[in-house]
């Protein structure tokens, strides 16, 4: 059997992590392929209801990216983000997902090889808790009463 | 329908060596709406552009993905070539596939998906591109400086000569700032008030200069190139237009013993005053809260005896409105009152002092004429101890940090006690020597050498008076901690240089950021040294950190060069990734529900209310509504907000929902 390959969707800042993802490129040091990322302005762009879109389109995991504090391009976009993570934690419970599957993260435009840490400490993560189905099926099922 | 081209770039070798370019193309041209899609050596190329120009005029495409290097790097090249061919730059995206991709995984089919998967992400959302077009916003070619030290004087000089106007604006009843009440300066020696005044002057006369001293910033609204400001001109209970500063007034009024602000304590001053002889402007002002007449109800001698028929007792603040393009922030700083230090004996004993109050004492304006005599008794100090970093790097009471001028003017003031004082001795207690400049360490050396100035490297932990001296205990690390015991007959504190009382009022009112001291913050510590973080607000001087003459000029003149090329414009053009509040045909009007959660959450006050109202003027709904200019497109507000009313351009609701979902269905 071959082994278990989790989709992993990161949201990421455009000033801290995608420069920091930039410089993992640049300084060629290798990460597994399953992260794919979508660039955001800000962490305080992200809404969280795209998290759950994610999981409900396949995403085994999802990684959250920006600016340390105090570090936010926006000043404060990040800090935002931060206390929307900690609201948002919650409902994750009540859904029943697994917060495990969600990495929330800073990582600077200097920080190249945490980023490849991240990604692969991730992968690794979700790997170990299995392919994730439950939300999608609760999704497909949801939207499939909504167009009825 | 959408006619999109992708263009996949072998980067050299650096993509195609790990994905399989060509493969990438023909499934990302199998996408639906996807018009053409090719591969090509070098995409940022002279010829690689021309593929793009002429594929977007021959194929009438209606977007563009270039998947290559990062974005950070190229998309300014592709956005251009796309324009240069017609197609808004917009409607141009790029794939990573470089640095997200090729240089990060080794060669294998999972690569070369995560390749297709990624420029897939990118079609699906420039399907949903708008075209866009940079914002204009007009710009008032005024500014603003506020504060009036050396740092405000070189910034509206700068400006001003530039062919701008200037408004400058102090608190004070006159300008020069810190510099003004210094004796000598460092590293040269020269009279810091025969370099200053000339510019003092040259300000006052300047015909592009507005000055307004006495007077302080009440509101700061608006945007770069247009700012709205209003000031407060406190009532100085003269005419100015009237008085023609002769000081009749000053020398009859019968409130002598307020102490001396200029002179830092050390000399007294009467109620209605003129901070110092070479003051500019050289008019007098009272000081109602220790004017006889306001304070009594009875006095008015200034009145009966000015000649001009200047003096307003009924005089009232006066707020002025002014609309200014470019706002300079130059402050400065304030010197921390050593009380926090009790082992100093400072505010205790009389003959401990502070270095500024040392400056007053060598000054040859100051109160004793340059002499230097011990505040208590007014005798030349035979010895006299200086304590260097007294307050700063000190954790434990609040300062980590160095106040940079420290090390030098105590060097200067035991040398010019040397000089003042012949066959005096000085000893210093210092923790470093910091002397990086320009000339800074070679004029230590002069202390040490020349001068013989005892330089002792230790804290000191005690000062007590026995015998009318002041005895300072302290230790001498290089001395292997030997304790040493100074009979001395005055100590000098070089205390802290700190922010100013009000800084962090001011830097609300104005939307700047400022550090855990009330400093205010540059917008990026190496490569935005004179930006704030808000756009058209500058800074100058020590209001950004200690800092001395030279540092202060030179950050004044960069200051001003940021203000001569925004008034270099007529327009100022923006990226016009900004935030709209959504509107539709009545009876809807907009699905905001007017909550202003997004108002609350902008870092910039960008959004604000407007009222939609029938014919009549009747309101009809209160919703949210952004100022294009303010707005710097972080999106916090689209998170925000739970209807779904407001959204940014670039990176909408719809595009990034689309590219959740492209990312992730590949199968
Ligand atoms: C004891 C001592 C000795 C020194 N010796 C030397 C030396 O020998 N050589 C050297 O290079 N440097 C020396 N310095 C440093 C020097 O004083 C500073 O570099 C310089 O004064 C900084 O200028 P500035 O204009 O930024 O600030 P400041 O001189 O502090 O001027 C700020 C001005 O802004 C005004 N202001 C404050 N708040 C407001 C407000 N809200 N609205 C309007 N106006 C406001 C103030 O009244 C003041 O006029 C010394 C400093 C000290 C304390
Ligand atoms: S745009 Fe949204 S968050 Fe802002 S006021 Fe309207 S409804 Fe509230
Ligand atoms: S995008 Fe950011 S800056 Fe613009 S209005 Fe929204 S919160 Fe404010």
């Amino acid at each position: 059997m071959t082994e278990f390959e989790p989709k992993i969707v990161a949201f990421v800042c455009n000033w801290c992590t995608y420069a920091g993802a930039d410089l993992t490129g640049t300084s060629r040091i290798k990460y597994a392929q399953n992260v794919k990322i979508i660039r955001f302005p800000c962490t305080g762009r992200i809404d969280f209801m795209l998290l759950l879109k994610a999981f409900g389109e396949g995403a085994d995991g999802i990684i959250v990216s920006g600016c340390h504090p105090n570090d936010c391009h926006y000043t404060s976009g990040n800090f935002h983000a931060r206390r929307r993570w900690i609201m948002f934690r919650g409902l994750l419970d009540l859904l029943g997902i697994d917060i495990r599957r969600i990495q929330y993260s800073w990582v600077s435009a200097a920080e190249g090889a945490k980023w490849a840490d991240i990604v692969n400490s991730t992968v690794k993560t979700i790997r170990e808790l299995g392919p994730y189905t439950d939300y999608a099926k609760v999704a497909g099922y949801l939207e499939k009463e909504v167009k009825e | 329908m959408s006619k999109i081209g992708v263009f996949i770039c072998h980067c050299g070798e650096n993509i195609s060596s790990t994905v399989d370019v060509v493969r990438v193309a023909e499934e990302t041209g199998k996408l639906e709406g996807v018009e053409f899609s090719t591969d090509y050596k070098y995409m940022c190329s002279d010829p690689g552009q021309t593929i793009i120009k002429q594929t977007i005029k021959e194929k009438g495409l209606t977007g563009v993905v270039v998947a290559a290097c990062s974005p950070r790097m190229h998309e300014p090249t592709f956005r251009k070539a796309c324009q240069e061919a017609g197609l808004n730059p917009y409607m141009c995206e790029m794939s990573n596939l470089r640095e997200h991709c090729s240089w990060v995984h080794d060669k294998s089919e999972a690569t070369t998906q995560k390749a297709i998967d990624l420029v897939r992400t990118l079609v699906e959302k420039v399907k949903l591109n708008k075209p866009l077009y940079p914002i204009k916003v007009p710009v008032t070619k005024t500014a603003l400086v506020l504060g009036g030290g050396i740092a405000g004087i070189q910034a509206s000089l700068d400006i001003a000569n530039a062919g701008h106007k200037v408004i400058l604006v102090e608190k004070d009843p006159s300008i020069g700032g810190h510099m003004s009440q210094l004796s000598e300066t460092f590293p040269t020696l020269d009279c810091s008030q025969c370099i200053l005044t000339p510019r003092m002057v040259e300000v006052a006369q300047h015909p592009n200069i507005t000055l307004w001293t006495y007077a302080e910033l009440e509101k700061l609204e608006g945007f770069i190139g247009n700012f709205k400001a209003t000031i407060r001109k406190k009532a100085k209970s003269i005419d100015e237009n009237i008085c023609n500063g002769c000081g009749h007034c000053t020398t009859k009024c019968p409130t002598k013993k307020i102490p001396s602000e200029f002179n830092t304590g050390l000399g007294t001053r009467t109620a209605i005053y003129v901070p110092f002889p070479q003051a500019v402007p050289n008019k007098p002002v009272i000081d109602k809260d220790n004017c006889t007449y306001y304070q009594k109800g009875k006095c008015k001698i200034c009145e009966k005896l000015c000649p001009t028929g200047a003096i307003r007792f009924d005089q009232q603040d006066e707020l002025v409105e002014l609309e200014v393009g470019a706002v300079v922030i130059a402050t400065g700083f304030n010197v921390m009152q050593p009380s926090g230090f009790p082992e100093y004996g400072y505010g205790k004993y009389k003959d401990v002092i502070t270095g500024l109050q040392f400056e007053r004492l060598a000054s040859a304006s100051g109160p004793t004429l340059g002499e230097i005599r011990r505040p208590s008794d007014g005798k030349i100090p035979e010895k006299i101890v200086f304590v260097a970093c007294a307050g700063s790097r000190d954790p434990a009471k609040g300062i980590p940090y160095c106040s940079k001028i420290c090390c030098m003017y105590t060097a200067k003031h035991a040398m010019l006690y040397q000089h003042k004082v012949h066959g005096g001795k000085s000893y210093i207690f210092y923790m470093d020597i910091r002397a990086a400049g320009k000339n800074y360490e070679e004029f230590v050396r002069r202390a040490i050498v020349d001068d013989e100035v005892n330089y002792i490297r230790g804290r000191v932990s005690k000062v007590y008076e026995e015998n009318g001296k002041l005895i300072v205990k302290g230790v001498d690390t290089l001395l292997n901690a030997k304790p040493v015991e100074i009979e001395a007959d005055m100590v000098v504190l070089a205390s802290a240089a700190v922010a100013n009382p009000g800084a962090e009022e001011l830097a609300q009112k104005m939307h700047v950021s400022y550090d855990s001291y009330n400093f205010f913050s540059e917008a990026h510590p190496k490569l935005k040294p004179v930006e704030t973080n808000t756009a058209g607000i500058f800074l100058a001087g020590a209001c950004q950190a200690p800092k001395d003459i030279p540092e202060t000029v030179s950050q004044a003149s960069g200051a001003a060069s940021k203000v001569i090329i925004l008034f270099s414009q007529n327009e100022l053009s923006r990226e016009p990734v900004v935030a709209v509040v959504n509107r539709s045909a009545p009876p809807v009007y907009s699905t905001c529900v007017g909550c202003f959660m997004c108002a609350s959450a902008c870092p910039y006050q960008a959004i604000g209310e407007e009222l939609i109202t029938d014919r009549k003027g009747n309101v009809i709904k209160r919703v949210a509504k952004v100022n294009p200019g303010l707005c710097q497109g972080c999106g916090t507000c689209v998170a925000f907000c739970r209807s779904k009313s407001i959204d940014i351009d670039g990176y909408s609701n719809e595009q990034m929902y689309s590219e959740v979902m492209a990312l992730l269905n590949n199968d």
